[in-house]
């Protein structure tokens, strides 16, 4: 990025030898944990940051439109690339506009450091102008947060701040500091010691624990394992791969697990739950054991719970021990990383028996396949969703929304690798896909990435097509547009005598606002121009190009376990 | 007042800022009422110990107390459910007097082995120590003779025996 050449300024003080001020210890903190990028929005309380970041050759800034976009951005960054992903923003407004974004890390386990700046430290508490108790708002919705009062603890609030981040089960950790904090001199002390007594994340699973996990998977008849996106967040992916081809054992994924198996391998049943593969939900309704791995097993994945895999012994592994047992009671719990308890369980592996098993899951496959209708004049959402998947082989950065175009996008694209399909899975947020795929480009500009996201959710955060285009981002934005915010629309359609209350969209043309902000934009109202414009899309260089699909606005997800339900209430067909 | 479904969690925390309201916080937000907490220092001056009596079901007890084991200033966090225990809390109760009731007050008090700590022409203090149940019987007694006002101080529990709480 360009820089002017600095003018020397009469309101900054040089700072004493080896003194330097807060602003700077805090870039030079980042700067030592291998930051590279921060996204952000600058305010009154974190001026300070910004001029110490405008010395700053090694930190890049990206000033977004909205702070909602910097921190999905961090979160996409994060997930592409398994680094920690950085963003800031001012006191007041700036932070609370953060909030949505940190609950979307704290729900998907995602390593993000959250830097905002707060009111000066004599006004604290005044209801002074932009002050809001950013610490006491984030509080349940960060791993950890602090507020820093004084310059010469900003190092070790940083690094404490990273490595509670990316150890154990990551997460978002806030560090909040206030303006006169940011301003004042200090003798920084650089360190790589954290010492925090009351957090020490189990890693290696016991081993009598794994043993006797290995000896019920030998012994199962109809095994399967359930893999979620804790695989994807310790780089589990290869152990898991090796684990099912030693012992050839189905495997389901959950919605934040896709991609943890390569979604074409012959094992890999897709994803499962309530919008799952039939045969997933069928497999894990008839398991006698199941091995879940990473996951938390949420309503969307169990439904009732006491229908939830009623006839498995439960192997769960997790990291997080509050995990196990949370939802559905484990018989042999397992705390520990993925990547390490995987590793012992494929060393000690052995193949059980399940032929028949498997003729059973094949025929369930042949039987009942995702499916979708597409006739010759209105486009169905799901046939440019396989249509996506064949044009890139599953071989793109994929991001979405929340929605039908987020479970559609679960049913057919199928990734061919881990940190490939980039989605706001516990929370749901709508306006999330575009953020985190530029937030994934910035991580992985050599990649392509792709977000793919509804009509409702891209009015939520469309604004910053600005940022994109000024950073000449080759990204396509897939708008799967019906009218309407579709999920909302099917609930009522379905469960509510389609009475359609607030749920229908008037929507702009998307193509001609993405031409208005510089980027490039395409509209597709008929079957066969989707395959064209999904590749002139992907093919677009420097600039984002915006693919308004105009989807039948009556298209249902299916199949369907409506919420509560469990697998023998599956809605197949219409 | 003795719950049906309450449960203690003894836990030990970092004495930093907010940390009362981080435990507090994480109990409320899963939904239950928290019956009592008493929070005072250990024989660590950097470590607190919190008591905290929720009304929940024992078999749940386990579940809150993993996840606040999960907060980075607790360092260790017990439910006490079926492990025998040493259970007291301390009252000030002050109760109504006249010069007809004060001897049988003083009577009540003494088989509670409870101490009058304050005594006006109208009024006493009794300060009694027990298990809850202890001391909601010796108010049950208290009670016709009017209670004006009333402090406790909550339950603290240590584990039995060599063993750490």
């Amino acid at each position: 990025m360009a820089r002017q050449a600095t003018v020397p300024s009469k309101q900054r003080p040089a700072p004493r030898a080896g003194t330097i001020n807060g602003a700077q210890a805090l870039v030079e903190a980042l700067r030592r944990e291998g930051v590279e990028i921060i996204f952000g929005v600058p305010g009154g309380a974190s001026l300070p940051i910004y001029d110490a970041l405008y010395d700053a050759a090694s930190l890049r800034h990206v000033l977004v439109r909205h702070e909602q976009v910097a921190v999905h951005a961090a979160v996409g960054y994060a997930r592409a690339s398994g680094r920690v992903g950085v963003c800031t923003a001012t006191s007041g407004p700036g932070a609370t506009n953060l909030v949505t974004g940190i609950a979307d890390a704290i729900m998907d386990s995602v390593p993000i450091v959250v830097v905002t700046a707060q009111v000066p430290r004599a006004v604290i508490g005044n209801d002074a102008f932009q002050e809001a108790d950013v610490t006491g708002i984030t509080m349940p919705i960060t791993k950890f947060n602090s507020l820093v009062m004084s310059a010469a603890e900003i190092p070790h609030a940083v690094h404490q701040a990273f490595y509670l981040a990316r150890t154990g089960r990551p997460g978002p950790v806030l560090v909040d500091i206030p303006r006169d904090v940011l301003q004042e001199a200090c003798v920084p002390e650089f360190t790589d010691e954290v010492s925090i007594p009351g957090y020490r994340p189990v890693l290696d699973g016991a081993p009598n624990q794994i043993a006797a996990a290995v000896k019920a998977l030998a012994e199962a008849e109809r095994p399967v394992i359930c893999a979620g996106g804790g695989v994807i967040g310790s780089n589990a992916s290869p152990e898991l791969t090796a684990l099912v081809e030693a012992t050839g054992i189905p495997v389901v994924l959950t919605l934040m697990g896709k991609g943890a198996l390569d979604e074409l391998h012959p094992r890999c049943l897709g994803m499962l739950g309530m919008h799952g593969s039939a045969y997933a939900n069928w497999a894990v309704n008839d398991a006698d054991v199941l091995l879940v791995v990473g996951a938390r097993l949420d309503d969307r994945v169990t439904g009732r719970l006491k229908d939830f895999a009623p006839r498995a012994r439960i192997i769960h592994v997790d990291v997080d021990p509050a995990e196990i047992g949370k939802n559905k009671s484990a018989h042999i719990p397992i705390v520990g990383d993925a990547k390490r308890v995987l590793a012992v369980m494929v060393a000690q592996a052995r193949v059980p028996q399940i032929e028949s098993w498997w003729r059973q899951i094949t025929e369930w496959r042949e039987r009942y396949p995702f499916r979708y209708h597409q006739n010759s004049n209105r486009i169905s959402a799901q046939y440019a969703c396989d249509l996506l998947n064949k044009v890139t082989g599953g071989r793109a950065v994929a991001t979405t929304d929340v929605g039908q175009h987020q479970m559609w996008m679960a049913q057919w694209y199928r990734p061919r690798e881990p940190r490939h399909f980039i989605t706001s899975g516990g929370l749901g947020v709508m306006g999330f896909g575009f953020p985190a795929a530029m937030g994934a480009k910035f991580a992985c500009p050599d990649k392509t990435v792709v977000a793919v996201v509804g009509d409702g959710g891209f009015q939520m955060t469309v604004q910053d097509l600005a940022t994109a285009v000024e950073h000449g981002q080759s990204l396509p934005i897939i708008v799967l547009n019906n009218g309407a915010l579709g999920m909302v629309k099917q609930w009522q359609s379905m469960f509510y005598g389609g009475r359609f209350s607030s749920s229908l969209l008037r929507n702009p043309d998307f193509a001609r606002v993405a031409e208005a902000f510089g980027a490039r934009g395409i509209r597709v109202e008929r079957p066969e121009q989707v395959e064209g414009a999904l590749r002139a899309a992907l093919e677009t260089e420097g600039v984002p190009c915006v693919v308004d699909v105009i989807c039948d606005p009556d298209e249902n997800v299916l199949p369907m376990i409506p919420s509560g339900q469990s697998v023998a209430e599956m809605i197949l067909d219409e | 007042m003795s719950e049906p479904h309450s449960a203690t969690i003894s836990v030990l925390v970092r004495n930093a800022p907010g940390v009362l309201v981080r435990v507090a916080g994480l109990i409320r937000r899963r939904g239950v009422n928290i019956h009592s907490l008493s929070v005072g220092p250990t024989e660590d001056p950097s470590v607190s110990r919190m008591t905290i009596v929720v009304d929940t079901a024992p078999e749940r007890t386990e579940l809150f107390a993993k996840q606040l084991r999960k907060l980075v200033e607790v360092l260790r966090a017990t439910a006490i459910d079926g492990t025998p225990s040493v259970d007291r809390e301390l009252a000030l109760i002050k109760v109504n007097v006249t010069p007809g009731t004060r001897m049988e007050i003083m009577e009540i008090a003494s088989v509670f082995r409870a101490n009058v700590v304050d005594l006006t022409d109208r009024t006493m203090t009794i300060e009694v120590t027990g298990r809850t149940e202890k001391v909601d019987a010796i108010l049950t007694l208290l009670t016709r003779h009017g209670i004006r006002e009333m402090a406790r101080t909550g339950q603290v529990t240590l584990v039995r025996g060599p063993q750490n709480t």
